[in-house]
C-alpha cells in the first residue's frame, strides 16, 4: 500500500512550522515518529496535501520535573519515556504503559504527541492522561484568529508564538477528534508532580501485541494521612467513541477507605459509563465486565503504589 | 514534487530522488536493490520489515523515505562479514530459527537491536524484544534458541577481546 501524492517540508523551527500551517491551511498534518499517521495514510483514510516534519524542530523532547509538573515534550518517544530515570523511579504507572504501547518498534519512534494528538479512541496515553490530570501545551502564532483565547498564557502572550495549556479532561472531544487547533502544535503533555501518597496502575487487555485495546484502564489515587482515598483518577480508553473519565468510579472511591469491595464497586461503576460497541473482540456485557475488572486490578497497583510512597 | 535524500546504506552512501510517498522499504528494495528486507503485512504488524534507523530498529514499510534522509541504515545484507555470517545469522542456522525464512531478515534485525539494548536476556525479555515480529510457521521456540544462541556467542566473542586486554596490559 502507499500513501496518496502530498508534499513534503522539513522546518527547522517551531515557528517556520506554525508559518507554514498558516500558510497551507486545512492540508497540512504534521509528522512525528509517523506510526499512528503513516497507516492512516497508506489506506488512504488520510490523505493531507503536505507533510510537516517535525524532525529538525528541537526542543521538544524533554523529560523533565518542573517545580509543578513533570513536563514531557511531544516529541519524546514512549521509549524514551519508558527508560527516564524519572520516569523509572517515580511515576510508575507512566513506566508501565510505556511498555504495553504498540510494539518495540513503534515504541523506538513513536511519540507522545503524536499519540495524544491522533487521539485514536483505543490508544493507550489518553487514559493515563485522563486519569492523572494530566495538561496538555499547544502553541499557535498570536494573533491569530482561529486562536481560542480559553486557557491563553498571559505570560507568553506578548511573544509571537502564544501557548495554551489545556486540561486532558475536556481535550479528547471524540475519535481522532480533539480540542487542538488547525494552526496550533502540540509541544509538551503536563503530568501534576506525584505527591506523596499517590500511586498509579496501569491494565491492558489486548488479543495480541500491537493490536488495538480491548479495553484499557489507568486508575490514580491519593490518600490522606488516615490512608483514605483523597483524591481518584480513572481513565478508560477503547470502550467508547474517544477514551473518558470514568466519574461515577471517581465518586465511587472518593472519601472512602480502599478496599477490595470498593474497588468491585468502582470497576462496575466504570462498566457501567463504557459504552463499547461488539467486535470482534467481543460483545458488549464482556467489555463491560473487562473494563471492572481491569480498573479493580489498576485500583490494586495503586494503592500498593500509594501506600509504598506514603 | 521529488525530494532529495541522502541516506547510509550498510555503511555506503547513496543519493536519491523520491516522491515523498516513497516508503523507505520501497527505497530499499527497489531503488537499491536490497531485496533483503522483507514486506509482509504492509500495516506495521508483522515487523518483516524492520531495518535498523540510526541504530534503532524500525518497521521501514511505516517510515518514509525522506524520513530517512541523513540518516544511518542498518538491513539484513550489512550484518554479514564478508562470508563469515553474522553470530546471529549462524544460530538460526544452527538452530534451526526460520522454516519458510519469510520472517527471518526481519526477526534477525529486530533480535540484533534487542541484543545490543540487553546482551544477556531472558527467555521472557527476548519474547517480549520479537513481540512485533510475527513468524506464519510459529517457529518461534527455535527462534528463541538462536537468540539465546547467539547472545551466548557473542558474549564469548566479547569475554576473548577483553580477556586479552589485561595480558596486554602485563
Amino acid at each position: 500500500m502507499i500513501p496518496g501524492q502530498f508534499d513534503y517540508v522539513r522546518p527547522g523551527t517551531l515557528d517556520e512550522t506554525l508559518a507554514i500551517l498558516k500558510d497551507r491551511e486545512g492540508e497540512a498534518k504534521l509528522l512525528s515518529g509517523g506510526y499512528s499517521l503513516l497507516p492512516l495514510m497508506k489506506l488512504r483514510l488520510a490523505q493531507p496535501g503536505l507533510l510537516v516534519d517535525l524532525r529538525d524542530v528541537s526542543g521538544l523532547d524533554q523529560i523533565v520535573e518542573k517545580d509543578d509538573y513533570l513536563s514531557i515534550g511531544a516529541k519524546a518517544t514512549h521509549r524514551q519515556i519508558h527508560e527516564a530515570p524519572v520516569i523509572r523511579d517515580t511515576y510508575l504507572v507512566l513506566h508501565d504503559i510505556t511498555a504495553t504501547i504498540g510494539d518495540p518498534q513503534v515504541r523506538n519512534w513513536g511519540t507522545i504527541g503524536g499519540s495524544v494528538a491522533h487521539a485514536d479512541p483505543a490508544s493507550d496515553w489518553p487514559a493515563l492522561l485522563l486519569a492523572a490530570n494530566a495538561s496538555i501545551v499547544c502553541r499557535g502564532l498570536a494573533g491569530d484568529p482561529h486562536h481560542l483565547r480559553v486557557g491563553e498564557n498571559p505570560a507568553a502572550a506578548s511573544a509571537a508564538v502564544r501557548e495554551r495549556v489545556l486540561p486532558a479532561r475536556g481535550f479528547f472531544l471524540d475519535a481522532f477528534t480533539t480540542a487542538i487547533e488547525p494552526l496550533e502544535v502540540l509541544t509538551e503533555v503536563r503530568f501534576p508532580r506525584r505527591p506523596r501518597g499517590q500511586g498509579g496502575g496501569w491494565q491492558k487487555l489486548e488479543r495480541k501485541v500491537g493490536d488495538f485495546a480491548t479495553a484499557g484502564v489507568a486508575a490514580v489515587i491519593r490518600l490522606d494521612g488516615d490512608g483514605r482515598i483523597e483524591g481518584a483518577g480513572i481513565g478508560v480508553t477503547g470502550v467508547s467513541d474517544s477514551p473518558f473519565a470514568a466519574t461515577d468510579a471517581e465518586a465511587v472511591l472518593t472519601g472512602n477507605a480502599p478496599s477490595e469491595d470498593l474497588f468491585r464497586q468502582a470497576g462496575t461503576a466504570a462498566g457501567a459509563q463504557s459504552r463499547p460497541v461488539a467486535d470482534v473482540r467481543g460483545p458488549v456485557d464482556y467489555k463491560r465486565a473487562m473494563v471492572a475488572e481491569l480498573t479493580v486490578r489498576a485500583l490494586r497497583t495503586a494503592l500498593d503504589r500509594a501506600r509504598a510512597y506514603a | 514534487m521529488t525530494t532529495h535524500i541522502t541516506v547510509t546504506v550498510n555503511g555506503e552512501a547513496h543519493q536519491a530522488d523520491v516522491e515523498p510517498r516513497l516508503l523507505l522499504v520501497h527505497l530499499l528494495r527497489d531503488t537499491l536493490g536490497l531485496t533483503g528486507t522483507h514486506v509482509g503485512c504492509d500495516t506495521s504488524n508483522c515487523g518483516a520489515c524492520t531495518v535498523h534507523v540510526d541504530g534503532e530498529s524500525a518497521k521501514s514499510c511505516t517510515m518514509l523515505a525522506v524520513q530517512a534522509d541523513g540518516r544511518s541504515i542498518k538491513t539484513i545484507e550489512g550484518m554479514a562479514d564478508g562470508a563469515t555470517l553474522h553470530p546471529l545469522q549462524q544460530a538460526f542456522w544452527d538452530q534451526h530459527g526460520l522454516q519458510c525464512g519469510f520472517c527471518t531478515p526481519g526477526m534477525i534485525m529486530q533480535a540484533a537491536w534487542l541484543l545490543g539494548e540487553n546482551p544477556d536476556p531472558s527467555e521472557e525479555e527476548i519474547r517480549w524484544g520479537i513481540s512485533g515480529n510475527l513468524c506464519r510457521c510459529t517457529g518461534y521456540v527455535n527462534i528463541v534458541k538462536a537468540i539465546q544462541q547467539a547472545a551466548a556467542d557473542m558474549a564469548a566473542a566479547a569475554e576473548t577481546q577483553t580477556g586479552a586486554q589485561p595480558v596486554a596490559a602485563g
